[in-house]
């Protein structure tokens, strides 16, 4: 799989609230399947076919702990998803620094009125 | 000084992205809808300028912007139609790119961009959201926005070595 490839994995396992849900939690730390059902109020099975979409993305990865298959979050896949997202608006940031030095500047001409006024 | 912005991909037909001004809204307001100071600042990399930047900003008004390579020459930019104008709050609008010199494709549907504008203890909160067509045509844009920028930066480079070698 290449680069591109692994992006379209990657923002359309995101593309859905309950995956994006399910990864703020395992950013809090590894949890069983049942463990991650409680809180959304599905079933298991339901959870299971979210975190194998999350695990095909290579965001979520099986662990072994004893008896327990703890569910983990890859931090990797969502870096690389990340950077690609700052790469793009780094042009955008760009624009926003020149905005701020622009709107320090009409701060400055706005209390200079109000005060020419008085 | 400002955080830089945050983008997020709220589903796989769009793109949020969200940054903070030191500044109360009118004045961001003010920035972000008259043509002569949109054109101070919506810039890009070094080396372009607006060339084109008019904006009837109001329900059914048209917009066309386009930016030129000081260097080379070449323009590219982006019309549409603005669709919804609340004052100081939000603004939405039809977007086409218009590939001019620099290639791409045209689009054959616009992007639909929401602007929001909050203020909060004089700092104002810009969330841009773009809804695309497709999936494709998202991820379309993106790239190309972020090839583009590259190479903006490399021609950037280029002037610089040749200023130095000379």
């Amino acid at each position: 799989m290449n680069a591109a490839e692994h992006l379209d994995l990657t923002f359309a396992a995101l593309a859905d609230p309950t995956r994006r849900a399910i990864v703020a939690r395992l950013a809090r730390g590894e949890a069983s399947v049942q463990e991650l059902a409680e809180p959304f109020d599905l079933s298991q099975p339901a959870i299971s076919k979210h975190l194998k979409v999350l695990e095909r993305a290579g965001l979520v990865s099986i662990g072994q702990d004893g008896q327990r298959r703890p569910r983990r979050l890859e931090p990797k896949r969502l870096q690389e998803a990340m950077s690609w997202l700052e790469r793009h608006f780094e042009i955008w940031e760009q624009n926003y620094r020149r905005l701020d030095a622009l709107l320090e500047e009409m701060k400055r001409e706005a209390s200079t009125q109000k005060r020419s006024r008085r | 000084m400002p955080k830089p912005l945050q983008a997020s991909t709220p589903s796989d037909r769009e793109v949020r992205v969200v940054r903070s001004f030191d500044a109360p809204r009118q004045l961001v307001w003010d920035a972000y809808t008259k043509p002569e100071l949109v054109k101070k600042w919506m810039l890009g990399p070094p080396d372009w300028t607006m060339s084109v930047c008019e904006m009837d900003v109001r329900a059914g008004g048209a917009f066309r912007w386009r930016w030129r390579n000081t260097v080379d020459g070449k323009e590219f930019g982006f019309f549409g139609t603005f669709k919804e104008v609340v004052a100081l709050s939000r603004i939405v609008h039809e977007e086409n790119y218009d590939p001019g010199d620099i290639g791409g494709p045209m689009s054959t549907e616009p992007a639909i961009i929401t602007t929001t504008f909050e203020e909060s203890n004089g700092v104002t909160t810009v969330t841009v959201d773009m809804l695309f067509p497709s999936k494709e045509a998202r991820d379309g844009a993106m790239a190309s926005g972020m090839t583009d920028g590259m190479e903006m930066s490399y021609t950037h480079l280029d002037s610089l070595c040749a200023a130095k070698a000379a």
